[in-house]
This record gives C-alpha cells, sequence and structure tokens, in this order.
C-alpha cells in the first residue's frame, strides 16, 4: 500500500508519528483507494456509522434522565416527553433512530447480496457484519423493553420464553434471564445495562468491519478485481467523502421526515400503556424490523423447531460465502441469479407482511410457502446456480467498458452510449 | 518441540497450570453468572392465599403469584363433563382432567401459554376453555392444548384447600 512510505511533512508530526502513528492512520483513511464506479447503493456504510453515532448520544442522554425501575420506567420515559428540555425530541430520535438504523442496515445488507460482497476475499467482512446485525437485533430489543409499557413487557416475554423451548435446560436458562420467574424488575434492569453496553461492542466490531474491509478494499458494482492505485480508482477524500455526505443528508430528511411529522408510525399505541402482567394485548407484534422472521417463528406449528428455523434464518446468512458458488460476484453478469435475487427480495417482504398479520388462515398458509422458498433460496437454488448458469463476460476492468475495451463487445456499446449522453 | 518426543516434565507443568487456571477463572465467573438467578427476596414470595368463597360456578378469578397470572375456575357441570369425556389418546400431550383437578368443581392453574408465555382469553377458542391471542393455541376446560404451537397444557402450580374457601398456592 502506498501509505506506507508516507512521512509528516511537519517536524511536530514526524516526531509524534514515529511514537504513535495515528497521522499514517488519517493519511491511509484518505487516501485510501476507492473503485471510481460505486454508486449510491454503496453509501450505507457511511450512513450506518452516522446512526451508530446517533443512536450512542441520544442513549447517552437519555440515560441521564431514564430511571430503570419496573415502577418508575415507565413515568421516567413520561417524564422525559414532557418535562425534560427537549426530551421529546431526543427520545423521538432516538426511537425513530433504532428505525432508520435498520433500514439502512437492510439496504445494505442487499447491496452485498446483489453485487457478491460477501465472496471471497470478503468473507470476513460480511461475517462480522452478521454480528453486527445480530447485536443490532439484541439491542433494539432490550431497548423495546426499557419504556416498559404493555408491548415492551409481553414482547420481553415472548422474546425471552424462546430459551424455554431448548431442551432439559430451557426453564432454568429463562429463570436465569429472567431473575425471577417472569418478566420483572429484575430483568428490566439487566436489560439497562445490556442495552446500554451493546452499542459499545457494535462499535468496536465495527472498526473490525472497516478493517476487514481496507484490506481488499471495495467491491464495486462490476464486482471485478481492481488494481490500487490505478486508473479505476479515486482517493477516498474527497471523492467518496462528499457523495457520502449528499447521501447523508438525503437519508436525513427521511429520519426528520419520521422524527418531526409522525414519530409514532412505527411504534404501537399498546406501548403507550403501562406494563400489566396479567393482560396480554390482542395482538403482539414486534418492531417491523423483526417481523420476517416473527413470521417464520410462527410458520412452525412445532416450539423447539419454530425457534431453530427462526435463528436458522438469520445463521444460514453467514455461510453465504459458502452456499453461493458462483465465482462470478456481481448479478449485472448473472441473469439468473438476478432473478433469483429480486424473488427472495419479495419473499422477504412478504414475509414482513405476513409478520404483522394474525397467524391463522391464509396469512399462515403464506407464511409457510414463504418460509419454505426462504431456506430454498439459499440452501438449494445458490448452490445449484453457481454450477449451472452461464453468465455473462465481465469486463476486463472498471474503465475498460467505458473506454471501449470490453471483452464483451455489447456492453462496450452500451456504455459507450451513455457517456456520449453524458 | 519434535513430534516424536514423550512428554515431558515441562509438558506436565503447562498442562497442570493451565488446569488449575481454567478451575480458577470457573470459580471467579459462576459469582457474576450465578448472581442473575431469583434472588432471596424474588423466592421469599413463593406462596399466596386467596379467598374464593365470592365465586359462582362459571365464574373465574385470575391472581398474581411469582409475578405470574394464576386462573382459578370454578367450572360448571357441562365443563367438568366436557373435560371427563375426552379421548385422552387424541391429546397432543395426554393427561385426564382428574389428574389435573383435584376437586372437580376448581381448576387451578397457570395462567401463561406453554408456548410463549402470554396469557391466554378465558371462555374462548374452539374447546369453549382458553385461547392464546398471540400465536392461536387453543386449551380445553381442563386447560390442555388441543390446537395451536403450544408444546404442553396449561401447568398446574403446588396449591391446596387451607379450608373450603381458601387456596393457598405455592
Amino acid at each position: 500500500m502506498s501509505d506506507h512510505n508516507y512521512t509528516p511533512s511537519s517536524k511536530f508530526g514526524k516526531w509524534f508519528n514515529d511514537r504513535l502513528p495515528l497521522l499514517t492512520l488519517a493519511n491511509h483513511l484518505t487516501d485510501y483507494p476507492t473503485p471510481k464506479n460505486l454508486n449510491y447503493w454503496w453509501t450505507f456504510g457511511g450512513i450506518l456509522t452516522f446512526c451508530l453515532i446517533t443512536q450512542i448520544i441520544t442513549g447517552l442522554v437519555l440515560a441521564m434522565h431514564y430511571i430503570a425501575h419496573a415502577d418508575l420506567a415507565f413515568s421516567s420515559v413520561e417524564h422525559i416527553m414532557r418535562d425534560v428540555n427537549y426530551g421529546w425530541l431526543i427520545r423521538y430520535i432516538h426511537a425513530n433512530g433504532a428505525s432508520m438504523f435498520f433500514l439502512a442496515v437492510y439496504i445494505h445488507i442487499f447491496r452485498s447480496l446483489f453485487y457478491g460482497s460477501y465472496k471471497a476475499p470478503r468473507e470476513i467482512i460480511w461475517i462480522l457484519g452478521i454480528m453486527i446485525y445480530l447485536l443490532m437485533m439484541a439491542a433494539a430489543f432490550m431497548g423495546y423493553v426499557l419504556p416498559w409499557g404493555q408491548m415492551s413487557f409481553w414482547g420481553a416475554t415472548v422474546i425471552t420464553n424462546l430459551f424455554s423451548a431448548i431442551p432439559l435446560v430451557g426453564e432454568s436458562i429463562t429463570t436465569w434471564l429472567w431473575g425471577g420467574y417472569s418478566v420483572d424488575n429484575p430483568t428490566l434492569t439487566r436489560f439497562f445495562t445490556l442495552h446500554y453496553l451493546i452499542p459499545f461492542l457494535i462499535l468496536g466490531l465495527v472498526v473490525l468491519h472497516i478493517w476487514a474491509l481496507h484490506v481488499p478494499g471495495n467491491n464495486n458494482p462490476v464486482g471485478i478485481d481492481i488494481q490500487k492505485p490505478s486508473k479505476d480508482t479515486v482517493p477516498f477524500h474527497p471523492y467518496i467523502v462528499i457523495k457520502d455526505l449528499f447521501a447523508l443528508l438525503l437519508f436525513m430528511i427521511v429520519f426528520a421526515f419520521f422524527v418531526f411529522y409522525s414519530p409514532n408510525i412505527l411504534g404501537h399505541a399498546d406501548n403507550y400503556i403501562e406494563a400489566n402482567p396479567l393482560v396480554t394485548p390482542a395482538h403482539i407484534v414486534p418492531e417491523w424490523y423483526l417481523l420476517p422472521f416473527y413470521a417464520i417463528l410462527r410458520s412452525i406449528p412445532d416450539k423447539l423447531l419454530g425457534v431453530v428455523a427462526m435463528l436458522s434464518a438469520i445463521f444460514i446468512l453467514a455461510a453465504l460465502p459458502w452456499l453461493d458458488t458462483s465465482k462470478v460476484r456481481s448479478a449485472v453478469f448473472r441473469p439468473l441469479y438476478k432473478q433469483f435475487y429480486w424473488i427472495l427480495v419479495i419473499d422477504v417482504l412478504i414475509l414482513g407482511y405476513v409478520g404483522a398479520m394474525p397467524a391463522e388462515g391464509l396469512y399462515l398458509l403464506i407464511a409457510r410457502v414463504a418460509t419454505a422458498y426462504y431456506f430454498l433460496h439459499f440452501l438449494l437454488i445458490l448452490p445449484i446456480l453457481g454450477k449451472i448458469e452461464k453468465t455473462t463476460p465481465l469486463p476486463l476492468s472498471i474503465t475498460s467498458p467505458v473506454l471501449g475495451g470490453s471483452a464483451d463487445l455489447a456492453m462496450a456499446k452500451n456504455t459507450d452510449v451513455r457517456k456520449e449522453k453524458l | 518441540m519434535s513430534d516424536e518426543k514423550k512428554p515431558n516434565r515441562r509438558d506436565f507443568i503447562f498442562t497442570a497450570t493451565a488446569a488449575v487456571g481454567a478451575v480458577g477463572a470457573g470459580a471467579a465467573a459462576w459469582p457474576l453468572i450465578d448472581q442473575m438467578n431469583p434472588d432471596a427476596s424474588v423466592k421469599a414470595l413463593a406462596s399466596t392465599e386467596v379467598d374464593v368463597s365470592s365465586l359462582q360456578p362459571g365464574q373465574s378469578v385470575t391472581v398474581l403469584w411469582r409475578g405470574k397470572p394464576v386462573f382459578i375456575k370454578r367450572r360448571t357441570e357441562n365443563e367438568i363433563n366436557e373435560a371427563r369425556n375426552v379421548i385422552i389418546s387424541d391429546l397432543k400431550h395426554p393427561e385426564k382432567d382428574e389428574d389435573r383437578a383435584k376437586n372437580p368443581e376448581w381448576l387451578v392453574m397457570l395462567g401463561v401459554c406453554t408456548h410463549l408465555g402470554c396469557v391466554p382469553l378465558g371462555d374462548k377458542g374452539e374447546y369453549g376453555g382458553w385461547f392464546c391471542p398471540c400465536h392461536g393455541s387453543h386449551y380445553d376446560t381442563s386447560g390442555r392444548i388441543r390446537k395451536g404451537p403450544a408444546p404442553t397444557n396449561l401447568e398446574i402450580p403446588k396449591y391446596e384447600f387451607v379450608n373450603s374457601n381458601t387456596i393457598k398456592i405455592g
């Protein structure tokens, strides 16, 4: 890499850098060679960093006013909403920020799926990403419990009861998680502690995620290996920084719309009723970002197998680099995979929809078909597709199709036309 | 180190040190793990006494015991007959009603769905007993699972009649 030879220009800088090479790191991050054909789907890494920082800062402030006690939690949240200066704003940013975080992470994940970013040599980046996603779900779930409303309480009850499906030790584990015989004050205080801890664990994993990314460098929409640095790359700063900031501004408009115009649309009215262990709300649903997995859980009429299926649906993603046998990364050159990709997107959206509906009749049938297809996609379609699919020719470099040097003449022509338009 | 060599004194010391270290780490971790189990004050709330003298046949009352709802139902003749005339082999979790309700008129059980812990609704469902709104489990008039994802019947806690009007749970 080029930054091995970096020497700070000032004398003090050189003195400092010899002792702690922070300036070398800063130089690496600014000069970091980035494929010049990255599209806007690649801006979500930066957006996600923004989401994490926002959640940490707003969370820190909320923790100054929140009281983690079963008798006081609910009213302390109302106190934040009504009495604390700008408390309503900070809490609405934090609550909607979780949804925005998941919106961005789903786009980020599906971008990886489309462009094959999980394939060699980027498997570790992908697995670190799945670990971050798992921690995000844990943090979001525990955060939702803290206001101690009806959905908080019953959501916590249902999710912690998932562990009781484990044979033999399930009941003991559930009791241990609760610190009692039901979800109660000990559960709330430990959830608060863990909710406070997890974002910092995520932050640590994000550092590893980016570190692992900077070894092979970014994948790109064409999905081919590139020389770094070369005429195929641009320095991270200012090119990508400015593009990321622009995308972030657009994202913040969506974020602000939710915070200021419909701050409760993604939540449930039941959570403005204080937790009551004697009454279960008529219709328990998790937050929207967990619905596809909830649909998988409910689609299986056996407790243990339902839990196993739901967890498998998440962990199967970690095995994706080995399940997808195709050597070609980008779906642009995989005519069949491209179609199956969109079927998977629709399948997950359907799962999300039926997850919000009652588990009966037609909804249950749809959930079962969609669950079966989800596993079929990863366990059968992807391994076979890589063997039988006839991919279209890859360009020799990012630059060559633009300059007419593509292996695929038709594509070279197309891009030429596009270039003329520009 | 060569592969052919037999374990020597140094290998023994390494293994012994690692073993003692592992035991020490385990011993140090246990208090940190066990502190999350129910504490003395939670365990102390182990039993509750309920006055059921005001309940008419067909009525039920829900009381809180160890943070969980307990259903106490005074069953009608019909409900008892329905519960007792079921063919046991048809049940997902075969249990005789006689074993679940010592006194046939009184059914005492945890109001916690054995699927994922929601509170089932009374006098609902396809079997005239309880219905869990969360994931659609149907229980009969003996609280036995008949349809839906719940694996077992509603649990019967330890209870006794202190006198004809009072039930002690726990």
